[in-house]
């Protein structure tokens, strides 16, 4: 008797489980002091600026994607609707780099909760098949109407600006670390306020939409309205990260409109981990950095991010925090 | 101006016919197997290449039966290797895995006939028009069109005459019953995706004669035929063909009137539907939403 205790014991014994604070703390050390060790490796801070701002916008489609369980694969549009906004307001209208990411975000979260009043009348495959129909609206649009958007070749012919608040200015424009730490702190921002809502009640009721929406409209929940609400919100991140995105390229150009980059932002998510709140990042992490290094060696990068497609549905269907997680479980 | 309108819509409906096409074999996988295929367009620019390698050996005639054949087959091979696993599994999966194939298809195009425009040889006894007065119906056009209608025809017909075509419709109305009443579903959607994938390769053919071939010919005609699909009501297939059609000759006639509206219309017709009538012209009510 007490021997076969034992050796179940034994075998139990459960691993010491990590803290749950354990992942974030993980993640910002290693974000805040990324300007200090990224030469090191071989690495540059708009490299970094770059993965952060992916991970941004790949964090607001798994808001969508992960917490809610409807696919969109086209928040491309939204995301360059962002970075167009803050380009053209940069370019015809005033120098305030505030006023333009305000405009920039404004932009791609209204046309995202305008549109999605449509895009929400589907389900499924479907509404993902409206999302990148959708989407392609705002591509055509960028590049047929070139006196103003710049057409093919993209907009050019603007900068950011040095951030004033208030008595103070920060020189982003001049300084690549400090604009690293500035879309760190945007980043930040956006990051506590989609974790403050995911564990909200509406949060929880976005949960349960996902797990089973069946059911949750038997309980009287509004499933279209939530579904809207979080496709709106998933908007305006994702127009945030656009609006970065303009201000770290000084750039804006019609392929970040394109669904081409909203099968990129999908592959983050999922390469990452969908339904993990930090999966999308180091997705986005992974992704940016091997895009970078594998364009830089050749020519046909495109079969070798095909093939990264392909190999990740067929083989870390869960994604890397996903395994890992599970790893850590069993 | 008669004759402007007669032009423009005869442009229409050529485009409106790969539209359908290509929607056709689109609305045929996303009906059985839930999978959006995001490589359509590579299949058909395929379709184009292979024709395109054939018609110096064979000639135009043969390639154009063979080539599709061939894409068909390739279809068949990557779904029995990949496509197949992924049925069961969360839609995101089939849609990336597409999806990573059309970037790889679409660079071994690049990769192999470059990545400029190639002429396909079309026979000399297609290439004139008929008339002078009406310079725009060519021989080729009126071809195409048969070609279209022909294979339209045959495709309907084979879905409500034969016995593998009565299966298909039962599987995109209930699959679960079907594969409880004995029928080898596996069987059936791959047969199902090869059919599909053969109609890609043969509008690749057909449009190669009339627009040549680059290696993105595709991706221009992989949305409209999401938004025929959509128009027409998801799950019915005469409501795609209508679709097809419909937005091809609108955004012929556009061009008429404002030529730079005439990608947007198509999409103002998409908006029109989902406001109006949302599960599309043809859809049924409470079906595949």
């Amino acid at each position: 008797m007490s021997v076969t205790t034992t050796t179940t014991t034994k075998l139990r014994q459960p691993r010491p489980a990590l803290p749950e604070w354990t992942m974030p703390a993980v993640i910002w050390v290693v974000l805040l002091s990324a300007p200090l060790w990224l030469s090191l490796v071989g690495g540059y801070t708009a490299l970094a600026s770059h993965v952060v701002v992916m991970a941004l916008v790949a964090m607001a489609l798994n808001f969508l994607l992960g917490f809610t369980g409807v696919m969109s694969f086209g928040h491309a549009a939204y995301f360059g609707l962002g970075a167009y906004g803050t380009g053209l307001t940069l370019r015809y209208l005033s120098d305030s780099t505030w006023f333009a990411m305000l405009n920039g975000i404004l932009l791609g979260g209204i046309a995202g909760t305008l549109l999605g009043t449509l895009i929400c009348r589907r389900r499924g495959v479907y509404f993902a098949m409206v999302t990148i129909a959708f989407g392609q609206i705002f591509y055509y649009i960028a590049y047929r109407w070139d006196s103003f958007t710049g057409g093919y070749d993209g907009l050019r012919g603007f900068s950011r600006q040095p951030l004033g608040i208030g008595p103070w200015t920060i020189d982003i424009q001049g300084n690549g670390t400090l604009f690293y730490y500035f879309v760190l702190a945007v980043f930040a921002v956006c990051v506590a306020l989609m974790a403050f809502l995911l564990r909200s009640p509406f949060g929880r009721t976005l949960i349960a939409i996902r797990e089973n929406q069946r059911r949750a409209q038997f309980l009287g929940i509004a499933v279209d309205k939530h579904i809207w609400l979080s496709f709106s919100i998933s908007c305006f991140f994702a127009s945030t990260a656009g609006a970065l995105y303009a201000l770290l390229n000084n750039f804006a150009d019609p392929t970040a409109l394109n669904y081409t980059i909203s099968g990129v932002i999908v592959i983050m998510v999922v390469m990452g981990g969908m339904r993990n709140f930090w999966g999308p990042l180091v997705g986005a992490a992974i992704y940016v950095v091997l895009q970078d290094y594998i364009s830089s060696m050749t020519q046909n990068w495109m079969s070798f991010i095909g093939l990264l497609f392909v190999m990740v549905v067929m083989f870390f269907p869960s994604g890397i925090l996903g395994m890992l997680k599970r790893r850590a479980t069993t | 101006m008669l004759q402007l309108v007669l032009f423009n819509v005869t442009n229409g409906l050529i485009i409106g016919s790969f539209y359908v096409l290509m929607a056709l074999g689109v609305a045929m996988i996303l009906n059985l197997s839930n999978v959006i295929n995001f490589a359509h367009g590579n299949f058909l620019a395929l379709g184009g290449y292979f024709a395109f390698i054939m018609i110096p050996y064979t000639g135009f005639w043969i390639a154009l039966i063979v080539a599709p054949l061939l894409v068909a087959l390739l279809g068949y091979i990557i779904e029995q290797l990949m496509v197949r696993r992924v049925y069961s599994r969360d839609p995101v999966y089939s849609l990336l895995l597409t999806f990573g194939l059309s970037f790889i298809i679409q660079d071994l195009c690049r990769y192999f006939w470059g990545p400029n425009g190639l002429p396909l040889t079309v026979p000399d006894s297609l290439s004139q028009a008929l008339s002078s007065d009406l310079f725009f119906i060519t021989g080729y056009r009126v071809f195409m069109m048969t070609i279209v209608v022909v294979s339209v025809v045959g495709l309907f017909s084979f879905l409500r005459y034969t016995r593998m075509g009565i299966r298909i419709r039962a599987g995109t109305l209930d699959l679960d019953t079907v594969a409880a009443l004995g029928i080898n579903v596996r069987l059936l959607r791959t047969f199902n995706f090869a059919v599909g994938i053969y109609l890609a390769g043969l509008a690749g053919v057909l449009a190669g004669g009339q627009i040549g071939l680059n290696p993105n010919m595709g991706d221009d005609l992989l949305l409209p035929a999401f938004i025929a699909i959509i128009v027409g009501g998801v799950g019915s297939l005469t409501g795609t063909l209508l679709g097809g059609l419909l937005i091809g000759v609108a955004s012929a006639l556009t061009t008429v009137v404002y030529p730079s509206a005439q990608d947007a219309v198509i999409y103002v017709i998409m908006a029109l539907v989902l406001l109006i009538r949302p599960r599309g012209l043809m859809g049924e009510e409470g079906m595949f939403t």
